[in-house]
């Protein structure tokens, strides 16, 4: 009798742990049928003109989406520029006064923005800056894709920068070195691969994003360099082409979704690479 | 000849309304070690920790009394200067972990931003590591990651770190208290070398470690300073109750 049961609690420990990894193995198969099914209908259409050319009229042939790689280029620039130093400042506050009503008031800021659609953030660029400015404009696209990222690199600065001991920071400031070096010179350096992490994630999350972009950067079939003009990006140009009636602008956006899948692909895995190289042992 | 480099008048401290030195008195002398003894809590780290002004940091901390180096009062120079003529060593050894041995030696003038030649630099790496008693064992990978060493070497890493910038006084706060007993007995051998050039002031709770290496010693309990004299008398005939006591293994 005994022995049945000690047999009959190793048969559910069995199955149990089959249980387990099947659903393990069903959650990454979603992942592996997106990648499936893009790369399938995806890859036919990439090649040296696809990347490389401007897009061509209904009805002619070939034709590229350069001017969506060079939008999305632009628009990334922007939002990095407007939100990796107000995130990184932001975390650099909140990890140094991690009691008081600002800091407080600042992270439910930070975590209500996180979960504000990005429909709506759009919006809220089209009101400040495309009515105020009276165009539609790259510029307003990376205000628009900056905000999304914002919330994403505070948070990441400011838990990497917590992880870093007090000591050092004692350290630096016992050998007589101002508390603004000491921030920029010791504290910042050790949390550098969080940090990165957290600007590389937080492009990854918005190279994506649609919705942000429709009423901002508006799309344009050009090559466009200037900021104060309509610009093309790769979601963009994937929505147009997908709800078109033309099968060839079909093929053009499963070619571009393959680019778009592949970048937030690389991205993440530099991510991965840079999280293990820079890492710094306290 | 013996002259004093630090005079501390009634110097009290606080934490928010809590009270942790009560009127301390103290003199230090120029190359001479002076090791601050007392049981956990009694305010022997903050005691060093107002010295060089790090006490303050914390928020709620204040200080009281007086503290002259070299006859000025630190309380009106500006901390960032009283912090590199008065260097500290932590409990925990804390190189920094982005820097190699050698920037992590020269740490104090480079994060200062004061510029200095690369040949002047040598120098002053290999002299304070020199007198860290380090340098044989790093001189071949200077361009190290100073985390990699052990941590006695660490904690030899962190004396050079303060030693480069030409100190008055080293503050040591309990330097062995995170050390094996081989690497215990290398930094005790090595304070008696530094006082050659320094006046070393040692925070310990080991009674023994005080009596081996101190020239003077401190008795502090409750905030209070109880006995100071040369650690011959402290150790062989203490004049208050508390400090035979205490020695005696009575509490602490």
């Amino acid at each position: 009798m005994q022995k049945d049961t000690v047999s009959w609690r190793i048969l559910k420990d069995k199955i149990f742990k089959g249980f387990v990894i099947l659903l393990s193995f069903v959650s990454i198969l979603p992942l592996l049928f997106i990648l499936f099914y893009i790369v399938k209908n995806g890859i036919t259409s990439i090649n040296w003109e696809f990347l490389t050319h401007l897009p061509k009229h209904i009805g002619e042939a070939g034709g590229g989406i350069s001017n969506a790689l060079v939008g999305t280029g632009i628009l990334l620039i922007i939002s990095c520029i407007l939100a990796v130093p107000l995130g990184i400042l932001a975390g650099i506050y909140l990890s140094e006064h991690r009691k008081g009503r600002l800091s407080y008031l600042t992270r439910l800021c930070v975590e209500v923005l996180q979960g504000i659609p990005s429909i709506v953030i759009g919006i809220i660029a089209y009101l400040w800056v495309v009515l105020s400015m009276g165009t539609f404009s790259a510029l307003s696209g990376g205000v628009a894709l900056g905000i999304m990222m914002l919330p994403v690199i505070v948070r990441t600065t400011e838990e990497t920068l917590k992880l870093v001991p007090f000591e050092l920071k004692e350290a630096s400031l016992a050998l007589g070195v101002p508390y603004h070096r000491t921030i920029l010179k010791v504290i910042l350096p050790a949390a550098m691969s969080g940090i990165v992490t957290g600007i590389l994630l937080s492009v990854a999350r918005v190279t994506g994003e649609t919705a942000p972009l429709l009423f901002t950067a508006f799309g344009s079939p050009f090559m466009n360099f200037n900021i104060f003009k309509p610009i093309s990006a790769l979601p963009l140009l994937i929505f147009n082409y997908a709800t078109s009636p033309y099968p060839e602008w079909h093929s053009i956006a499963w070619g571009a979704s393959f680019v778009l899948v592949i970048f937030v692909l690389i991205l993440n895995i530099i991510t991965k690479l840079v999280t293990k190289r820079w890492k710094v042992q306290f | 000849m013996e002259s004093t480099v630090l005079k501390i008048e009634d110097l009290s401290a606080y934490f928010s309304e809590e009270r942790i030195l009560k009127d301390v008195n103290l003199s230090i002398l120029r190359k001479r070690v002076t090791a601050i003894m007392g049981p956990s809590g009694c305010g022997k780290t903050t005691l060093i920790r107002c010295i060089n002004r790090m006490h303050e940091l914390v928020p709620g901390a204040k200080v009281s009394g007086r503290v002259f180096l070299d006859g000025k009062d630190i309380y009106t120079m500006n901390p960032i200067i009283v912090r590199r003529k008065i260097g500290m060593v932590f409990q925990k050894p804390n190189p920094f972990p982005t820097m190699n041995i050698y920037d992590n030696v020269i740490a104090g003038y480079k994060l200062n931003g004061i510029k200095i030649n690369r040949n002047e630099q040598d120098r002053i790496v290999e002299e304070s590591l020199k007198k860290a008693a380090l340098w044989d064992e790093v001189k071949d990978f200077l361009y190290r990651k100073g985390t990699f060493l052990s941590g006695g070497q660490q904690q030899r890493l962190c004396i050079a770190r303060a030693l480069a910038m030409q100190p008055e006084i080293i503050l040591l706060d309990e330097p062995t208290s995170a050390l094996d007993p081989k690497s215990t007995s290398h930094i005790e051998e090595l304070i008696s070398q530094l006082k050659k050039d320094v006046a070393i002031i040692l925070v310990t709770h080991n009674i023994a470690q005080a009596a081996r290496v101190s020239d003077f010693t401190a008795f502090l309990y409750l905030g209070e300073l109880v006995e100071f004299g040369t650690s011959e008398k402290i150790f062989s005939v203490p004049e208050d109750k508390r400090t035979e006591e205490y020695l005696t293994g009575k509490f602490g």
